[in-house]
């Protein structure tokens, strides 16, 4: 048995028809939970006061602002090897959840950063690396809008989104290259040290785990309408031939 | 509501420019579905009907 016929346009409509109700769900229950018990039942940090509420919107989406890209990879890589049809579209169905994350990331961490740091933004590593990620993602979302043919706009996609991929890893690793700027490092880490305290990383995990979910739910929801529109194009054509 | 103290502004701020994104994505994934899907039935009526 071959896990690729899952990717089977129709096969894909069967299996993800059940599971994208629950999985909105769950994610809606993880992300209120995890915030409402990090807004209303944690302490303020020693020294960023109750600023530090801003963690659990600001770090799940920035992880899911690298993810979506790194989801976006994999699917590439499989229509320029493999040629799935459903792949390509479900890196194109997570192009605009990514964006939506990052700029989340990027407004929250702004808002937070002002009275933090001192000012909205800095030409710092990681800040720069995330700007440029989210010009990869428009520039990767009006690409699939330029090009008409499906396979031409989904075989340069995948290039761009190969080439994209160099900021989203330097957006996650921008701290541990240059050790220099004003981000500090990851908030969620094995280091004990570096790690948030437990009082503040159980919510936060459970809001990540909300966030993963939600972008899980999307992809399958939107990656279902890419197939139902691009059944709608193939429909539409055969319509304008037998007119002509 | 906790007590947010100085800065109340700068939180409240961050927590709703993010639900106000996620609400709008959220928002145009389920429009589109459901336009694609009607669109989609209509055009596979009208090919059945000839």
């Amino acid at each position: 048995m071959s896990i690729w016929k899952y990717a089977n346009p129709l096969k894909f409509m069967g299996w993800t028809g059940p599971i994208v109700v629950p999985m909105a769900v769950l994610a809606t229950v993880c992300i209120l939970t995890g915030i409402i018990w990090g807004f209303f039942f944690t302490p303020d940090d020693y020294r960023m006061g109750s600023s530090v509420k801003i963690i659990y919107i600001h770090v799940p989406s920035a992880m899911m602002a690298i993810n979506a890209w790194a989801m976006m990879l994999v699917a590439s890589l499989i229509w320029l090897v493999r040629r799935h049809h459903v792949s390509a579209l479900a890196a194109k169905a997570a192009a605009p959840i990514g964006v939506v994350m990052t700029l989340i990331a990027l407004i929250t961490g702004a808002i937070w950063g002002q009275p933090m740091w001192g000012t909205w933004w800095a030409w710092d590593p990681r800040l720069t690396s995330f700007l440029i990620l989210l010009l990869f993602y428009i520039g990767y979302m009006a690409m699939w809008q330029a090009i008409e043919n499906p396979d031409t706009a989904a075989d340069l996609t995948s290039v761009l989104c190969l080439v994209g991929s160099v900021f989203a890893i330097l957006s996650r690793y921008a701290v541990n290259f240059w050790n220099q700027g004003l981000h500090q490092g990851a908030s969620l880490s094995l280091d004990a040290e570096e790690n948030v305290a437990d009082v503040f990383w159980f919510p936060l995990v459970l809001t990540i785990v909300g966030f993963v979910l939600l972008f899980i739910a999307l992809v399958l929801i939107r990656t279902r309408t890419e197939i139902r529109a691009r059944r709608l194009f193939s429909l539409n054509a055969r319509e304008r031939m037998n007119d002509a | 509501m906790p007590e947010l103290g100085k800065y109340a502004a700068e939180v409240l701020a961050a927590y709703g420019a993010t639900f106000l994104l996620l609400a709008g994505l959220v928002w145009a994934t389920w429009a589109r579905s459901i336009r694609v899907r009607r669109a989609l039935e209509q055009a596979l009526e009208q090919r059945d009907n000839g």
